[in-house]
């Protein structure tokens, strides 16, 4: 029994039945197809984090999304600048309690660096309903290039616990067709 | 060391039980069945509030109750229980007299203490930082010290349970190598060390923080320190749930291993790989490569997740073997049809290890994969796994072999055994609901951790789809069920351990008619040749294929979200 101590006490030295041993083998075998999966998707697939991060501060990093905000704010919309950034650029998002700082309207299928950080606590860049969830935590600068394939109107939720306030820090993003 | 030690034989199992250990078990046991009480109101009211025509606790309260639901069921009632796991299967199952048992009887008051300022600090109301406390936020200084109070208790008493194999070699209490199951703990407890030292690591300079001693902790450093304690302890309960799966099979029905070495190669593959499950909470995470990522989340190249399929062909295998030993032989079924369903502990066991594999395991994977992770990331998605591995897999399998100990350890009848039997169902319907629908709602994009997915105070509000409305309506329902699977449960275990009756030699679990000598059954099965488990097979193969086309579907789905690198 399995309570017990094994019967056969040179029990390594045991065959294995059959089944046991086929199993086993498809199973590695099943690992192995998923590991490389991963690594198959880096070269071929769309969705993949190339993982650029810089340190950074609250203060350099509120500093740059100002100044670009600055630049390419195109409207206000409930208190919040909208920012219509040329295809391609360096774009800003500021997490932190508790908005998503400023709106963003990109062009659709146009390619734009996504930076995102938070000036306090760690919160979580959640795109809907396109469903893409990105961490951010203070401190870093995670780069991401962002390819918006979809026009219309999306949300920003954050999930992250961020403390009491958490559950009104949503932001926006708008993309317009322009072909 | 003089043995002074006093034993009894238990009149059901034959096995030789120590007091001191009976007595350590006894109360590691009731103190995790408190804490799964407290824990458990703390999840109904979580699930409830969750449910947007409900939405029963305020803001304040919902995230306090958040904090509480964690804290008291992942880490006191799970933790408290495996200790008394360990005490059982290390001096129980070993004949052997507990080491220590002062030690033990320190370790435990300390768990005690931990556990009751963590839940103390909690309710004080300025530690709602949910049960990962991920930094910068700060708790009060006394919710880390609780959980390092905690901590150490719980080493203390892994040492204990490395201290009674030593006394057990020494004293020849057994033959040969240790039991399956005893292996199995064993695990548990290499595992439990590597956890609770990465928690000393990382809790401990978080305590100085909120002292003020230290003025910075880097996110995620913390986040990947703590991780190594927070995902490793669930390794844990693989590992003691799965001994326990052994364990009520053998006890139930007699059964033994197909064969030693596939499952202790299984549990051998948990304790050089699991540890490295960290990673799974890190895959959108700024500052680390694809490389480390990919290695990490996959546990080198799936070696745990093999170990897990190993164990769910050999545990539902050695479930046939042992039916068809006893006559159920006919057709690929009948040893399943006709399997003791009305026993509690076979019931609960049984259940706990198709839903831990269906619900928990093949979303853990397919979650933990870098990419995939995208679209589940602190989603409702996360708890609707882990509420199907910790709940439906551990919390039922421990709660299916507490119906084996009420007679064994604390010498009681089950009382209202109709009660009992019913319970592992309702509880395991409920939570298969709980499970899949939070992950329903997660795919959806519904947010973990969140008060008010309406979005009423907000200044850009979104609107989530209908259905994932629909999606935390039936999560509040099937709340409802598992909430009277877990009362059904607390009605039987006190009724039985402090009001039932004194067990002389009538328990209420009928095992199996214990085979005469060990070698009997060895001849009829265990050998390459003559073991014969059609029916595993095919549920094995149904397990194998639904995983490969969810895995599957899943990159199809990551296909169509938005390009990004």
């Amino acid at each position: 029994m399995s309570i017990a101590p094994p019967s056969e006490r040179l029990w390594w030295k045991q065959p294995m039945p059959r089944v046991e041993v086929a199993w086993i083998a498809i199973a590695f075998l099943w690992g192995l197809v998923m590991f490389f999966m991963m690594i198959y998707w880096h070269a071929v697939g769309r969705q993949n984090l190339a993982n650029v991060t810089y340190r950074t501060t609250p203060e350099v990093f509120a500093a740059k999304a100002d100044s670009m905000i600055e630049k390419y704010k195109v409207r206000e919309e409930a208190g919040f600048p909208v920012v219509h950034p040329p295809p391609g650029s360096d774009v800003y998002l500021i997490a932190r309690i508790w908005m998503w700082w400023p709106i963003l309207e990109l062009e659709k299928n146009q390619s734009y660096r996504l930076h995102l950080s938070s000036l306090d606590y760690s919160h979580g860049f959640s795109l809907q309903p396109v469903n893409i969830n990105i961490q951010v935590q203070p401190g870093y600068e995670h780069v991401l290039t962002l390819t918006p394939n979809q026009a219309g109107q999306f949300g920003i939720v954050c999930n992250e616990y961020c403390g009491l306030g958490h559950h009104t820090m949503a932001g926006r993003i708008y993309v317009v067709d322009h072909s | 060391m003089t043995a002074s030690s006093s034993f009894r034989i238990c009149p059901t199992t034959g096995l030789k039980v120590d007091l001191g250990a009976q007595s350590l078990i006894r109360a590691n046991a009731v103190a995790a069945v408190v804490f799964l009480a407290i824990g458990g109101a703390f999840g109904l009211s979580v699930a409830l509030t969750r449910w947007p025509d409900v939405h029963l606790l305020p803001l304040d309260w919902f995230y306090l109750a958040l904090t509480a639901h964690g804290l008291d069921v992942l880490l006191c009632w799970i933790i408290f229980f495996e200790i008394a796991v360990l005490y059982f299967a290390g001096a129980i199952l070993l004949g052997c007299r507990l080491a220590a048992p002062r030690v033990a009887w320190v370790a435990f008051a300390l768990m005690v203490v931990g556990a009751a300022l963590a839940n103390v600090t909690v309710l004080q109301g300025q530690s709602s930082v949910m049960f990962t406390s991920y930094v910068p936020m700060k708790a009060a200084p006394n919710f880390y010290l609780a959980l390092i109070i905690f901590a150490v208790g719980a080493l203390i008493a892994c040492g204990v349970f490395f201290g009674t194999l030593v006394v057990a070699k020494e004293e020849k209490t057994y033959q040969g190598s240790v039991p399956l199951v005893t292996f199995g703990a064993l695990t548990a407890a290499i595992i439990a060390v590597f956890t609770l030292a990465s928690g000393a690591i990382i809790l401990i300079p978080t305590y100085l923080w909120s002292l003020g001693l230290i003025s910075n902790i880097d996110p995620l450093m913390y986040k990947l320190v703590w991780w190594a304690m927070g995902h490793s302890s669930q390794q844990i309960n693989v590992s003691a749930h799965v001994a326990i799966w052994y364990a009520i099979a053998a006890i139930v029905l007699g059964a033994k291993p197909l064969s030693e070495k596939a499952s202790r190669f299984a549990f051998l593959l948990y304790i050089l790989f699991l540890q490295l499950a960290s990673a799974h909470h890190l895959l959108v995470e700024p500052g680390l490569s694809s490389e480390w990522k990919i290695f990490n989340t996959s546990y080198a190249m799936y070696l745990a997740v093999l170990g897990s399929m190993i164990h769910a062909l050999t545990v539902p295998g050695t479930v046939e073997a042992a039916q068809r030993k006893r006559g159920f032989d006919k057709g690929m079924f009948e040893w399943l049809r006709k399997a003791p369903w009305g026993n509690p502990a076979f019931a609960g066991m049984f259940l706990s290890l198709v839903m831990f594999g269906f619900l928990g395991g093949i979303s853990g994977v397919v979650m933990g994969t870098e990419q995939i992770n995208l679209m589940m990331h602190n989603t409702l998605y996360v708890p609707g796994h882990f509420h199907g591995t910790v709940v439906a897999g551990t919390t039922l399998a421990f709660m299916a072999v507490t119906y084996l100990l009420i007679p064994l350890v604390f010498q009681r009848e089950v009382r209202f055994p109709r009660l009992a039997r019913w319970q592992p169902y309702v509880f395991a319907i409920g939570v298969s609901g709980i499970s899949l629908f939070m992950m329903g709602a997660g795919t959806l994009g519904v947010a973990r951790r969140h008060w008010d997915i309406t979005f009423a105070d907000a200044a850009l509000p979104y609107h989530y789809p209908t259905a994932a409305f629909l999606m935390l309506t039936l999560n509040g329902i099937f709340a409802l069920l598992a909430g009277l699977g877990g009362l059904m449960y607390l009605v039987v275990v006190v009724g039985s351990v402090f009001f039932g009756k004194q067990t002389a030699d009538s328990p209420v679990t009928r095992p199996a008619p214990a085979p005469a000598s060990g070698a009997a059954v060895v001849g009829a099965y265990g050998s390459a040749g003559t073991l014969r488990i059609p029916g595993t097979v095919i549920l094995v193969g149904v397990f194998f294929a639904a995983f490969v086309l969810y895995y599957f579907v899943n990159w199809k789905y990551l296909a169509e979200i938005w390009p990004l690198r």
